[in-house]
Formats: C-alpha cells, structure tokens, sequence
C-alpha cells in the first residue's frame, strides 16, 4: 500500500518536473525570441515542413468531414424537419471546433513526430552540442523558429481546413440531397459570427505552440540512441495530443460559453 | 591558457571522474589519453562547456565558464574549434554549409569568400570536390576530416580534438598529425587531443596525460611516457592487456 501511493508520487514528481522543464524551455525561448539574431531562414524551412506539406493531409480530411457532417445532419434533422439548418451546423461545426481540433491532431501527428525525431537524432547524434560549439544557440537556432511556424502555420490550415469543410457540405446538400443553394448559402452565413471563425483560430493558435513545444522539447532531450528517439517521438505525439484535446475543452467553456 | 580545476562528474550512480586537475599552457599542444570510457570525452565537454561538472572549475585565459550566462559562453565559444569522436556534422546541411557555418554565423564574408575558405580547409584535411555532397554520402572517415575542417573553419585559438585519427589508413592519419602540428605552429593554437594511437600521441603531444579510475594518473613529456616505470603508463604505451589496467 505505501510502496503503491510511493510509486504514484514520484510518478507525479516526475511529470511535474518534466512540465517544469518544458515551461523553462519556453519561458526561454520567449526571452530570446527578440534578441538577435533571428534566423528567418530557419523560420521560412519550418512553415514549409510544418505547414505546406500538412496542406493535403488537411484539406482531405476536412472536405471528408464537411461531407460526412452534412450528410449526417440532414439525415438526422430530416426526422424533425429542420434539413434547412444543415448549413448552419456544417459552418459552425467546422469554425469552431472541428477545423482547428482537426487540424490540430493531423498536424501533431505528421510535422510534431518529424520535429522530435528530427531533434532527438541531433541530439544522440551530437548535433545539438556542436551547435553550440559553433557559438550558436540551439533554443534559438532549433526551437524559436519552429515556434513561430506552428504559431503562424496552425490558424492557417484551419482557415483552409473550414473553407473546404464548408465547401464540402455545400456539394453534397447541393448537389446529392438537392437543397436550395440560396437558402443553404443563406442558412450558413446567417449565424455565423466573426467570434466562430476568430475563437476557432484563437485555438489554432494555441494548439500550434503546445504542438511545436511539447514535440521540441521531447526531441530536444532525447537520451539513449536510436531506441530513445523512437520513445521520444511516440511520447510527443500522444502528448500533444491529449493536450490538444484538453486544452479544447477548456478554451470551447472560456471563448463560446455565453 | 585551460585550466581544469578538480572535476568531478557522475551519471546517475557511476562516478566518471573525481578529481581532474590539468592546466594547458598557450600554445601547448596536450594529448590526453586513457582506456574506453574513462571519460575523456566528457572531460573534453566540460571544458566547452557543454556539460555541467558536479564539482569543480574551467578557466579559459583566467574567465571561468561555468557559471556564465549564454550570451557571454558564446563569446568565449568562438574562440574554441571542437572536432567531436563522431564528427556530429549536421545532417541536413551540405558538406561547405557544415565547414562554414561558423563563418556564415559570426562574419561578414560572402558567400563566395566562405566557399573559397572552405575549399582551403578541406584542402587542409585532404579532400576535394565534395563541398557539395551530403554528410550522409560521405566514409566515416570522410566525415571525420570534415569534422576537423569545420573545427578549424574559424582560425581558432583553441582547438580540442577527440580521436581525429581514429577511423582512418595510415597515411591519412600521419596527414592529420601533421597538420595539427601545422596549426600548432602557424596559428599557435592551443590544443587538447584525445587518442588512442600511441603513434599520433607521441608525434603531436607537447605533454600527455594518462586519465585512469577518474584522475590523471600520470602526466609528462612523450619522452618521459616512454621511459616511464609507472606500470599503469607502461601498459598503456606498449598496448599490453596484463597489467593494472584490466579489461571492463
Ligand atoms: N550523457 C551521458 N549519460 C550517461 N552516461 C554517460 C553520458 N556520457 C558519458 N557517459 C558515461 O561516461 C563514461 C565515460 O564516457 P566517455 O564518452 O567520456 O568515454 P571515453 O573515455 O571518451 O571513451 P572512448 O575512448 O571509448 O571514447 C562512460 O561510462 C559512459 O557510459
Ligand atoms: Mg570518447
């Protein structure tokens, strides 16, 4: 009994240590972010990887979701003859919560496990400490930029994420269920408000830095080999996930409670 | 001038060095050595600072480094060329951009003037015509010469050296040997090498200190290691597996 409650207690010393050390790193990098030099080329490298290659990955799931999102609604809002709202649930699904959650997992799961790999392999490889044997900081050179581009990169594939989620639920309401394209055009623009699409890339946001400094600093403290980058990729991702998807919660109560 | 002041460094349980005192003079060239994983690599990263002793100091030309704050270590940093055991080249930069990336960072020469830079470095280390290949098209050895020419890309005052001949023939080896002592003389760079090779230790080593169970055991001039009746130093020169040194 003792030796159990002794297990879960270094359990939770632990992980509050290792959230101690993440918040450093990033208390660190946000000291840094505006003392030179920035490496804007390093910064340009990441919203490719981070972003431009997410787009595809994206763009099918979302157009898969805004299709299946209005085929699911009119069938259900059919039974109390309310098909006419299957445009305002496909937009406001999709800006406030799917876009961004979607977009968030896909990111993480793609770009978040290349940035720790990719950093865990610098640094068994040693890579890292000859960074600073050249008198350049890692945190700066490594980590800032890959802030900045999950900050930058997250709201914008979820604008593309909604657009064609919304596009998607139009095309098979229009075309497969033959609903008035006036009245679901109207229907979906109607209610929606700025505050869905500005809260939902608000959580982009968020979700872009958890993903760029969890996956970071997991890579960046990869210890034992091939093996440890293995578990270091694995650990990113699942963290990043979860915190996504608590971090959701708490910001869908905080900015759409009214 | 380095100055290592009684080092102490462990992992988890496993005490790797207790107690390292060595000062190199400028313009000295030391050769450390010291069996498999007595911790000579980590001796040399602490005195660049990358790692963080448990116990004890590193004066750089009388600075001490470790409690300095980043901005300041970099400063120090950038008179310091450091070949790591495993060349550590940057895997996604080609072979010039991984020699010039200290030029690149830290000066105004253009693009043209560090490729030509680079070219004489890999001249210096006997290679051409792979500035543009990736490090992951290169032998290890190609990688380790390389290594050196990124760690002496910048003129450094201080270079440190681990195992620059571990991995290559003969004749590359004496190449490299000769070229640290090129550098030792045209640049009167101060030098800490690690090796294994008697024969590179003897040629290159102004003094050498033999490291064992986490000190230095013996140091003195190649002429008095080898002559030495310590049975420790004598095993280790004449690579004997009797003697106080026992395998694992
Ligand atoms: N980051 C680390 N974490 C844990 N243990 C380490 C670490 N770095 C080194 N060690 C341990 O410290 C000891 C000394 O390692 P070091 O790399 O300095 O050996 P070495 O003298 O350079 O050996 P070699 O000649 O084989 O290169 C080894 O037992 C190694 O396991
Ligand atoms: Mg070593």
């Amino acid at each position: 009994m003792i030796s159990w409650l002794e297990k879960i207690g270094h359990r939770a010393i632990e992980v509050l240590k290792k959230v101690g050390e993440a918040s450093l790193l990033f208390s660190q990098a946000l000291r840094w972010t505006f003392m030179p030099p920035v490496y804007f080329k390093n910064i340009i490298q990441q919203m490719e990887v981070i972003g431009v290659q997410s787009i595809p990955v994206v763009l099918i799931t979302s157009l898969s979701t805004g299709l299946v999102l209005a085929l699911q609604s009119y069938t259900g809002f059919k039974r109390f003859h309310a098909e006419n709202l299957v445009g305002t649930v496909v937009a406001l699904s999709l800006t406030r919560e799917l876009g961004p959650v979607l977009t968030g997992l896909i990111v993480a799961g793609r770009a978040g496990a290349a940035m720790a790999a990719e950093l865990g392999t610098m640094r068994v490889t040693e890579q890292i400490d000859a960074l600073s044997t050249l008198a350049v900081n890692p945190v700066k050179y490594l980590i800032i930029p890959r802030l900045f581009a999950g900050l930058i990169m997250l709201p914008i594939l979820t604008v593309f994420a909604d657009m064609i989620g919304i596009v998607g639920g139009y095309f098979i309401s229009v075309q497969y269920l033959q609903a008035n394209p006036v009245i679901y055009i109207r229907r979906t623009t109607e209610f929606l408000e700025a505050n869905d699409i500005f809260g939902g890339l608000l959580k982009a946001c968020v979700f872009g830095i958890l993903i760029s400094v969890v996956c970071s600093y997991k890579g960046f403290n990869t210890e034992g080999g091939a093996v440890g980058v293995g578990k270091a990729t694995t650990g990113a991702v699942v963290i990043s996930m979860i915190l996504i998807l608590v971090s959701d919660y708490f910001l869908t109560m905080l900015l759409f409670k009214q | 001038m380095i100055e290592v002041v009684d080092i102490h460094k462990s992992f988890n349980s496993h005490h790797v060095l207790s107690g390292v005192n060595l000062t190199i003079e400028k313009g000295e060239s030391m050769v450390v050595l010291g069996g498999s994983g007595t911790g000579k690599s980590v001796l040399l990263k602490i005195i660049m600072g990358l790692l963080k002793p448990d116990q004890g100091t590193i004066l750089i030309d009388g600075t001490e480094i470790i409690h300095l704050r980043e901005e300041k270590l970099n400063e120090i940093r950038k008179k310091f060329g450091m070949l790591f055991q495993g060349a550590a080249l940057f895997d996604s930069l080609s072979v010039w951009e991984n020699v010039g990336f200290g030029l690149m960072e830290h000066t105004s020469l253009s693009k043209a003037e560090i490729r030509n830079r680079v070219t004489e470095k890999l001249a210096m280390v006997g290679l051409k015509n792979i500035e543009d290949k990736m490090p992951s098209e290169l032998s290890g050895g190609m990688k380790k010469r390389v290594g050196l020419a990124r760690a002496i890309a910048m003129n450094p005052e201080i270079i440190l050296y681990d195992e620059p001949t571990t991995g290559l023939d003969p004749i590359m080896a004496d190449v490299i040997n000769e070229l640290i002592i090129k550098l030792k003389h045209e640049i009167h760079a101060t030098s800490v090498a690690i090796t294994h090779d008697m024969t590179s230790a003897f040629k290159i080593g102004d003094r050498l200190a033999l490291l064992y169970q986490g000190v230095i055991h013996r140091i003195g001039t190649p002429e008095e290691f080898k002559h030495s009746e310590d049975p420790v130093v004598r095993q280790f020169v004449t690579g004997s597996s009797v003697g106080p040194i026992t395998a694992g």
